[in-house]
């Protein structure tokens, strides 16, 4: 982690998620490399790990906080966002039915990885029993208006 | 950071203009007003995002709630949003095939 990283510490609770989205946007502002476009696709991904994070940590009702880094590098802006929740499978999560499908609306949730993974460049997800660590990457000079989803 | 959620009335459609940022904290009362106005009877609800700052995926399953919700009562719940990005939202989630999404509210209420 560079020594230009700027490092958040969050209380797990839902009111604090704003906060990290703030802090993370503002950075990215900040860079001045990324097309405002972007920085809204990065804070709504970080968003989306940031309420993970938290349900992760009262799911096991941890007082732990939720630790937010984030710094620029040549190549582009990096957040990791970490907690110490149960973990989880990010490759066992279950597909929702087709869009048309009338039992589609049973699905309230679940939404929120695979927006993460439309919206950033790089993500990673590497957890364990001990927690998760979500790597958030929005390279550099990619700013032609599409998110990673359409660019094909 | 606040939510506004004022409902208003037109053509027999309960309109339920939201304001703010929707997001973990927020989504709670969000979906208490949308169920709060299917107790009093309101089947026809349109949900006018116009002035909604931010909306991640936990606003997103508060608004298939409420449509799964009306559609137990044979109602409806519509959208009105022209917010390039609010729309990429439902646009990568495929919930624009899910939602009728309008660019007003007079529209909404024609439909």
């Amino acid at each position: 982690m560079p020594g230009e990283a700027v490092e958040l510490e969050i209380p797990a609770r839902a009111e604090f998620v704003a906060l990290a989205r703030l802090a993370v946007s503002a950075m990215a502002a900040a860079d001045g490399e990324l097309a405002d476009e972007r920085v809204d696709d990065l804070k709504l991904a970080v968003s989306e790990a940031c309420t993970n994070a938290i349900e992760a940590h009262s799911a096991i009702a941890t007082d732990k906080r939720v630790v937010i880094r984030c710094w620029v590098e040549d190549a582009g802006l990096e957040v990791r966002i970490c907690d110490r929740g149960g973990g989880f499978d990010p490759l066992g999560l279950p597909d929702h039915p087709p869009v048309t499908d009338p039992a589609r609306l049973k699905f309230e949730r679940g939404l929120g990885i695979p927006l993460i993974r439309a919206l950033v460049d790089v993500v990673e997800f590497s957890s364990s029993g001990k927690g998760t660590e979500v790597r958030l990457v929005m390279r550099h000079g990619d700013n032609n208006g599409q998110h990673p989803a359409q660019r094909g | 950071m606040d939510l506004g959620l004022d409902v208003t009335e037109r053509d027999g459609w309960a309109v339920l203009s939201v304001t703010g940022e929707v997001d973990v904290y927020t989504a709670p009362k969000f979906r208490e007003r949308l169920i709060e106005l299917v107790s009093d009877g309101k089947y026809q609800i349109v949900v006018d995002l116009e002035g909604v700052d931010f909306l991640d995926s936990t606003g997103l399953g508060v608004l298939v709630g409420g449509l799964k919700r009306l559609r137990s009562h044979d109602g409806d719940l519509v959208l009105v949003c022209t917010q390039s990005r609010i729309l990429k939202v439902f646009e990568i989630t495929g919930l624009t095939k899910v939602f009728s999404i309008h660019d007003s509210v007079d529209s909404a209420v024609q439909a």
